[in-house]
């Protein structure tokens, strides 16, 4: 398999790769060292690419995993990139104006969703998947992944509500 | 679209039962600028959806690492065949007896016959040797008879506490 051929496989789902990474990752940089490695492993992979019945499925396992055991080490680590650490207290104009930009506000309530709601939301309201391609690629069934998925929209909707009705009521 | 439809198709959506067709409905309804007032929070949240849809991965597609893996391959190629070219060179290097002209020849003899003579006179050397061994044999007959001595003066010792008694 030539270069030329194998982005043609791999540009249309490099950015859905990109974007579950960063929905994971969090961080733009770590999203695409990771995107990097993924798209390394398929292309030393590549003579096997044939016989993978959907590539695009098994890539989006393989970032799910590749992100998941990131977290894993960096949790054993102690450490914690996730931006738990950029809370200024003082900057209360910005506050302010977060609080008007609610899409701001969304992503950072899909960050503090659990790992797995967080993917199924992202491969589903964002990648627009479909169930039987999403329970493919995290293998699940589908029903665990439409209550996961519910659980979800609802925990978000409902901190949304909150955030929006703050200082209201 | 009518509100009671959206509701409905809200309500499936929260439970996770709409199909794919029943959520861009929603979300082309929800990019309009106007929504029904309780109805802003799914506003904001399909809005994000759709805005995080269009990030892509800028950065180049990196097929580098192979290309230094070969890189290595063709070091370890070249690596091999300058050994094999150096131990070439050296086998050619060494000439056998035929080679060697009447000068080089004498100047082996010679050589041959200056080693023959030195080990001749080491071994009468080794000859002379044997008398050393002689001489070591008595000695340690001498060390046994002086165990009589050691067993006599033992004697004496006890004869002179008698004595002091």
């Amino acid at each position: 398999m030539t270069e030329s051929e194998f982005l043609n496989i791999v540009l249309p789902f490099k950015d859905k790769v990109f974007r579950l990474a960063k929905r994971l990752l969090v961080s733009n940089e770590e999203a695409e060292d990771a995107t990097q490695e993924i798209l390394l492993k398929l292309w030393n992979k590549k003579e096997l690419i044939q016989d993978y019945k959907n590539v695009e499925a098994f890539s989006m396992t393989m970032t799910k995993n590749f992100c998941l055991d990131k977290l894993k080490s960096k949790h054993a680590q102690n450490l914690k990139i996730v931006h738990s650490n950029y809370q200024d207290n003082n900057a209360s104009l910005q506050k302010q104006v977060e609080l008007n930009d609610s899409l701001n506000w969304v992503s950072k309530i899909m960050e503090e969703l659990p790992e797995q709601q967080k993917i199924i939301i992202q491969l589903r309201d964002i990648e627009q998947y479909d169930f039987n391609e999403i329970s493919e690629m995290l293998d699940m069934n589908e029903t665990a992944i439409r209550v996961a998925l519910s659980r979800g929209r609802k925990t978000i909707r409902e901190k949304l509500t909150k955030t929006h009705s703050y200082g209201i009521r | 679209m009518v509100l009671d439809k959206i509701e409905q198709l809200l309500k499936k959506y929260d439970n996770g039962e709409t199909s794919l067709q029943e959520e861009q409905q929603l979300k082309h309804y929800f990019t309009q600028e106007t929504v029904a007032p309780h109805l802003e929070v799914y506003k904001s949240m399909f809005q994000y959806f759709l805005q995080t849809q269009q990030e892509q991965f800028t950065k180049d597609v990196p097929l580098k690492p192979r290309k230094t893996f070969t890189l290595y391959k063709w070091i370890s190629v070249a690596a091999v065949a300058v050994i094999m070219l150096g131990v070439y060179t050296q086998v050619g290097n060494s000439r056998s007896f035929s080679d060697l002209s009447d000068e080089e020849l004498y100047a082996y003899n010679q050589t041959k016959k200056v080693f023959n003579l030195v080990s001749s006179k080491l071994n009468q050397g080794s000859e002379n040797m044997n008398a050393l061994n002689l001489v070591s044999s008595n000695f340690t007959k001498g060390a046994e008879s002086i165990v009589y001595i050691s067993e006599f003066s033992k004697t004496t010792n006890k004869f002179l506490k008698t004595n002091n008694k």
